[in-house]
């Protein structure tokens, strides 16, 4: 348990730490490189939380494609690359503000709630077996329900990136 | 662990993405804000999971996990064509609707 904690509070700090630097630097390229670095320290939670399929997932998806995707946007928008665009707006201290009550609230509710509560130890381990089980059992009409949402949502992106 | 730390990374993770919602110009810059906020909400559905000892918070993280990528994919084409149209990716400049 010892050592779960000890990754637990190394790949936080780092997580927290990029996800700052991702929404207060200037630079858009390191923005996306720091959100790279988010994704990869959420998926080693996921690890410490034995789901380990939702890891490989979370690499191959969010790492290996929608970042792609955010790196083909951010060149094919001609995002001025290097310090030279205002990236933060002049609303920025409201901005914050909102943020930090939010946070507030939510971090005040959930000491209220769940104090000092452990998470289950030694309990059932999902593997990847089962939860593919489950997904074509309990869950295949949300399944098939996702899998037209995506392709709507590919005809949709030719429709509208399309030059006509 | 406690189930608190990791409900906590979740809420702090949120509140850094609601942040670069609000206060960020770049709308590629806003649309990967939502992905933080998004990577969030799936923190929390793993680790209720593992403490209710069910498989469906993994099923929904994948879910998620899919409707995000789905999402990405139409916002970027949705800043492209305003870009075409408008030279321009600041969010404050897409005010047409304003009355």
């Amino acid at each position: 348990m010892v050592a779960q904690n000890i990754a637990f509070g190394i790949i936080s700090g780092i997580v927290v730490l990029s996800a700052l630097r991702m929404v207060t630097t200037r630079n858009i390229v390191h923005s996306a490189l720091f959100l790279v670095a988010v994704l990869a320290g959420l998926s080693g939670q996921y690890v410490l939380l034995a789901a380990e399929f939702v890891a490989t997932t979370q690499v191959l998806v969010y790492i290996g494609a929608v970042m792609v995707l955010f790196l083909f946007g951010i060149m094919l928008t001609k995002a001025p690359i290097g310090k030279s665009m205002q990236m933060t707006g002049t609303q920025w201290p409201i901005a914050a503000g909102v943020a930090l009550m939010l946070g507030a609230v939510i971090l005040y509710s959930l000491l209220d709630q769940f104090g000092s509560e452990r998470v289950t130890e030694g309990g059932k381990i999902y593997r990847t077996a089962d939860v593919g089980d489950e997904v074509f059992s309990t869950y295949i009409i949300p399944f098939e329900a996702i899998s037209v949402l995506l392709l709507a949502a590919l005809i949709g992106a030719i429709v509208l990136a399309r030059k006509d | 662990m406690l189930l608190n730390q990791f409900l906590i990374l979740g809420a702090v993770l949120f509140c850094i993405g609601v942040y670069g919602v609000l206060a960020r110009k770049n709308a590629v810059m806003v649309l990967m804000s939502i992905e933080l906020m998004l990577n969030a909400v799936n923190i929390n559905m793993v680790v209720f999971g593992v403490q209710h000892e069910v498989v469906s918070g993994q099923v929904f993280a994948l879910f998620i996990i899919a409707v995000a990528a789905a999402e990405v994919g139409v916002g970027l084409a949705i800043v492209l064509l305003l870009y075409r149209n408008q030279t321009s990716i600041d969010v404050e400049d897409f005010d047409l609707m304003k009355g």
